[in-house]
């Protein structure tokens, strides 16, 4: 009740979640509005924005519909963000968990892992893997995830670490709970508010990575993607500018939505960092 | 300005007239502070004394204008020499504090810059202030390390505070509010974070100033034994108002409100105990040369730091009897707890339980012995899980240890009753509970396993004076009842000797002494013991007299 | 001593992440679907069955699986990235050539970002809630959500193709000849764009993190300390709050060194920037393996550096590392 009330209060939140909640509709109907496939040529090609009202962000070089491709290309960001955002988060509470509530060599064994992924430059490894096991939806996924879990493993190391040393975890070993019983109903619950707040700002992130992989020409080669509608217009930027800013109007809006949800999240799920007790 | 008070003979250094403070809507009362009003003159030092959310502190705080943004005062007058600190402007206020009015604050490692070097920050005020050139402040402030009591100033000036232990942080935070040797102190629980024997070494630096230099101050403390060290005069408060000032002596040893009877009424104090089941108990715990040292730091090129926090430690804990365990921060004394729980490793030594010793045992192999052994936490707000019902909490131990969950529930139910708190507690959670209702709460959940003994580590701590009474009552009567053995922790030996059969002192990991409260009181052997007891507040004064 | 002891162990710490780096890389040949030997060789070299048979007896490809990840290593250490078939040159000559021109985009988008955000973070925080703090944070809001290469490619629609105010491509001007100051100033105009876009993102992020420490280290005790002192409110933000709000800020950017080498693939290969970004991306095209893993290895190794010697320096700035140490 009160969460739902002081997100219903943040102004940044609610434009974001009406922002996404078109940008998923679109992605849920592109089939419907847009039945032929988005790299089909589906009329003359070049056409600027509303020079025919058939296709109303214009065509590309070779007749594709813009419109159909941001439709589409929804479906490939928000599956990408939320899939690799889940596989990061899953391995990331993980190996914190391990880390923060054992402690000791466990911990530095694991951490020393998570920095070293944490070191090596993210972008640059998820084009290596992408690159070397041939772009596809999957690998695209995994890399990401790959190079996004780290974050989270710290954050939940932290978390339990913090947690671990609180009193009434102390008590759950004094009345005899066991430790998998221990992280999983007295630590981890009171970890989920930071966890769930990382996750929303991951999947903006995610949506990023994954437009410059396609961008770089590492996209699914089956899936029409906005990094790749602004790749492939790079060279025709001077000829039809339409090609590369309505593509990157929509990644801006959605990761911009995503964001703003997070935020939100932040401000509703730990109220204590905004008014002080007096 | 010229007000009536200026025409009268004697104008007071500071007084406060009819001061209201509203609290932002929503809370449980109107007013931090309610039409206050007292006065402080030169040379006295005034105690304001109350428990926590009494307004006492807010109260200093207005007076410095410190208030934080959300808080501004309704009515009332703060007249300084005359002069209304509320009508004045930031400049002017900034002109004054600092120069005329300073501030000690309750914990002086916050209260200074982590990256500024002590002497810089004792120079900074002389500086904003316009005092003396550089060459000048510097000396002053190596005179001012010296006068605080502070070793080597020379050195000592060039480090950052956390190089400084607790009692030299208030010290350099003394120096700082000293250095233009203003008129005024306030002084905010200065002492509250402290030892007790780094207590009485601010306290007698503090009075020893204000003689010397014949400022006022006024000290803000919820400690009684404080008050009856230093105060001149006093103001109680409560919920926002003032309910009883005078001079010290009438408050403390002729109280007049009820409220600052009871309050007198609850300060721990010394229980004479007639017949001490002690000796004929059956033996429960025998501790053997128990040992524990931490490491850390420490490679190739240097060497680690080792502290023994327990080292050689032996005693013996009977049925239905409660050992207390007193010693000051860094003693060991928590480590030791948490050693006899196995809730951190040991190094070597014994822990004889009915006879068998459990260190040897794996985490695996102790569980089923742990709901014999339960502990009540120190800090209220964290010892309960604020995600489960105390419902959920109290049947989490039945249940771990096999016992039905339909059982375990009717047996919390019990105890809530057992406890002195309503059985609807059993479906709310722990954020709807007053400090002292969880403090029960705690002890409800170490009662569910029906355990021989009990380790109480500075269980009733964080909690006001009169419900720490409570608590205590509490504590000593489910021990006849139940035939409990208690381990009592504390910092605090006027608590120890109030519910202690027999006392053990902890002095750098080690037990210095070990006796019957008479005679660790009245003829303590060792040399920490005596300083002890010499720095405990408000040694000479009775309370129980005083609301006989 | 605790300093030696510290710097040892970093130096440590600094080499077991390139080493592990290089284990990762004869990983992946290994994990990659389809025969090692044509990863090393890249897809223009697979069809050479001489060059491929000269791999198998170089990386003893025939040989146990812990033998040849031995002989990579030693290979990799002493400097040998491999061979470009595509370019007919070592790996390494390709990389050194072009790793200038990437430090020094990276290192000017680097300072730049950092010195824009801690301004702006700043002066938001000074002025929190008023026109100019909004102003701020929603464009920092928005530049943070926005995909690089997009504004890159943004700012060449509008700077150079439309109001021709910079070069839009390249390091300098080719064929111009100039020498000395004359280049110098032909290389920094061609290098605002880059610096900028790049930077934007960045800057965006350290805006955000400024803001939030300095209104952090605003609410800590020792401010209040200080203004019972009696010190006014802008010495207060300059001497108190300033230094312990920034030391984050500082950190987290040296963490951030990895993603800004990451941009720097997107920015230079927009702008065709001579640097190893651009020479990653044409690999990439190119199916090059052994020029894509010899990038990917470098810029690990340039971040450990970097994250080296922030914490070197970090450790000098606050003075409680050491008793932490």
């Amino acid at each position: 009740m009160t969460f739902l009330r002081r997100f219903a209060h943040n102004y940044g939140a609610l434009v974001g979640l009406a922002i996404l909640l078109v940008v998923v509709a679109v992605a849920i109907l592109a089939p419907v509005f847009f039945p032929s496939s988005p790299w089909e040529s589906a009329g003359v090609p070049l056409l600027g924005p509303l020079e025919d009202p058939q296709f109303p962000l214009g065509t590309d070089m070779l007749g594709r519909d813009i419109a159909a491709g941001l439709a589409y290309g929804a479906r490939v960001s928000l599956l990408i963000g939320v899939v690799s955002t889940a596989v990061a988060v899953v391995i990331g509470v993980s190996i914190g968990a391990l880390a923060g509530f054992h402690g000791g060599r466990i911990d530095d064994l694991l951490m020393r892992f998570t920095e070293f992924f944490q070191t090596i430059p993210a972008l640059a490894m998820a084009i290596v893997l992408v690159a070397i096991f041939n772009p596809s939806i999957v690998s695209i996924t995994l890399a990401i995830a790959v190079v996004s879990w780290p974050p989270v493993a710290r954050l939940v190391r932290g978390e339990f670490l913090s947690l671990r040393s609180r009193e009434f975890v102390q008590a759950a070993i004094v009345v005899g709970q066991t430790g998998p019983r221990i992280m999983l109903t007295q630590i981890l619950p009171n970890a989920v508010s930071p966890i769930i707040v990382t996750a929303s700002l991951m999947v903006a992130t995610a949506i990023l990575t994954e437009s410059s992989l396609s961008f770089l020409g590492l996209g699914d080669r089956n899936m029409m993607s906005w990094g790749f509608m602004i790749g492939a217009a790079r060279t025709m930027l001077r000829e039809a500018w339409w090609m590369s800013v309505f593509p990157g109007v929509a990644i801006l809006l959605t990761v911009l939505a995503i964001n703003l949800i997070g935020e939100g999240l932040n401000d509703a799920l730990n109220p204590h960092l905004r008014g002080r007790r007096g | 300005m010229q007000t009536a008070s200026a025409k009268a003979h004697h104008v007071p250094l500071l007084a406060v007239e009819g001061l209201s403070i509203p609290l932002p809507a929503g809370l449980d009362r109107r007013f931090a502070v309610e039409n206050l009003s007292c006065t402080l003159d030169a040379g006295e030092i005034l105690c304001v004394v109350g428990e926590s959310g009494s307004g006492k502190s807010m109260t200093a705080n207005a007076i410095m204008g410190l208030l934080p943004g959300y808080l501004k005062p309704s009515a009332g007058r703060i007249l300084f020499r005359g002069r209304d600190l509320l009508a004045m402007g930031e400049a002017e206020l900034q002109r004054e504090r600092g120069r005329s009015i300073a501030m000690v604050f309750q914990e002086p490692l916050s209260a200074l810059n982590p990256l500024m070097k002590v002497g810089d920050q004792i120079a900074e005020v002389m500086e904003v202030h316009g005092e003396g050139n550089a060459a000048e402040r510097e000396r002053r402030v190596l005179a001012l390390l010296d006068y605080v009591g502070l070793p080597d100033p020379a050195s000592l000036r060039h480090a950052y505070p956390f190089r400084l232990s607790g009692g030299q942080r208030q010290r350099v935070m003394i120096a700082m509010a000293l250095a233009l040797e203003p008129a005024m102190l306030i002084a905010d629980e200065p002492t509250t974070a402290l030892d007790v024997t780094t207590q009485a070494q601010i306290l007698d630096l503090i009075r020893r100033i204000q003689r010397a230099k014949g400022m006022g101050v006024m000290f803000v403390t919820h400690d009684f034994g404080v008050v009856a060290d230093i105060a001149d005069r006093v103001v109680v408060m409560e919920r926002g108002l003032v309910v009883e000032q005078g001079g010290a002596d009438d408050v403390l040893n002729r109280p007049q409100h009820a409220y600052t009877r009871r309050l007198i009424a609850a300060v721990p104090h010394r229980e004479t105990h007639e017949a001490r089941p002690g000796s004929e108990g059956e033996l429960l715990l025998d501790v053997r040369g128990l040992r524990k040292t931490y490491r850390s730091g420490g490679g190739l090129f240097s060497k680690p730091r080792v502290v023994d926090a327990v080292k050689d430690v032996s005693f013996t804990v009977r049925r239905g009897e409660t050992l207390g365990i007193v010693g000051e921060s860094g003693s060991g004394k928590s480590t030791l707890g948490r050693c006899l729980l196995k809730l951190t490793d040991v190094d070597g030594g014994e822990v004889r339980f009915r006879g068998q010793d459990v260190v040897p045992l794996s985490a695996g192999a102790f569980r089923p012995m742990r709901r014999h052994m339960q502990m009540v936490f120190q800090d209220p707000f964290a010892s309960l899980n604020p995600r489960q019902t105390i419902g959920r909490i109290l049947t989490a131990g039945p249940v771990a240890n096999g016992i039905p969950r339909a059982a375990a529930e009717a047996k919390a139910r019990e105890l809530l009753a057992l406890v002195g708190l309503d059985v609807s507690a059993f479906d709310r959670y722990p954020h709807e509970f007053s400090g002292g209702q969880r403090q029960r709460v705690g002890i409800a959940r170490a009662l569910a396993l029906e355990p021989e003994l009990l380790i109480a580590d500075e269980s009733v701590s964080a909690l006001d004076v009169s419900v720490q009474a409570q608590v205590l009552e509490l504590l000593q009567e489910l021990q006849r009842r139940l035939d409990l053995a208690i381990i009592f922790i504390t910092h605090d030996l006027r608590v120890a000797a109030q519910i202690c059969d027999r006392i053990a002192v902890m002095y750098r990991g080690e037990i210095v002494e070990l006796g019957p409260p008479e005679q660790v009181f009245d003829a303590p052997r060792h040399a920490y013991t005596q300083r002890l007891i010499a720095a405990i507040p408000g040694l000479h004064w009775d309370p129980r007299a005083a609301v006989a | 001593m605790k300093t030696l002891d510290f710097l040892f162990q970093r130096l440590v710490k600094a080499v077991l992440v390139v080493i592990g780096v290089v284990i990762l890389n004869f990983l992946l040949i290994h994990l990659a679907p389809g025969d090692p030997a044509a990863v090393l060789a890249g897809e223009a070299g697979a069809g050479d069955e001489k060059f491929i048979a000269q791999l198998r007896a170089q990386f003893g490809l025939d040989q146990p699986l812990h033998w040849q990840l031995w002989t990579y290593l030693k290979g990799v250490l002493s400097g040998d990235l491999g061979f470009s078939y595509r370019n007919q040159v070592p790996v390494s000559r390709l990389i050194l050539d072009r790793l200038p021109a990437t430090l020094l985009l990276t290192a000017s988008a680097f300072v730049f970002s950092l010195a824009l955000g801690i301004v702006l973070g700043v002066a938001a925080a000074y002025r929190r809630g008023s026109v100019a703090d909004s102003v701020v944070m929603t464009g920092a809001l928005v530049f943070y959500a926005t995909p690089l290469f997009w504004v890159a490619l943004m700012a060449v629609l509008v700077f150079s193709i439309h109001l021709d105010w910079l070069p839009p491509f390249d390091m300098e001007t080719i064929g111009a000849g100039y020498t000395g100051w004359a280049r110098a100033a032909d290389i920094a105009e061609h290098l605002v764009l880059p610096t900028v876009t790049l930077g934007m993102f960045f800057t965006a992020i350290y805006t955000r993190l400024t803001r939030a420490s300095m209104l952090e280290v605003m609410g800590l005790d020792f401010v209040k300390t200080a203004r019972a002192k009696g010190v006014p409110k802008g010495r207060i933000v300059r001497r108190h709050v300033l230094r312990n709000a920034i030391l984050p800020v500082f950190t987290f950017a040296s963490v951030q060194a990895g993603q800004l080498v990451g941009g720097a693939v997107l920015t230079e290969t927009v702008f065709a920037w001579p640097g190893i970004g651009r020479l990653m991306f044409d690999a990439l095209m190119q199916r090059d393996y052994p020029v894509l893993l010899g990038v990917f290895l470098v810029t690990a190794t340039v971040v450990v550096i970097v994250n080296l010697v922030t914490d070197l320096l970090y450790r000098i700035v606050d003075p409680r590392i050491e008793a932490a140490g």
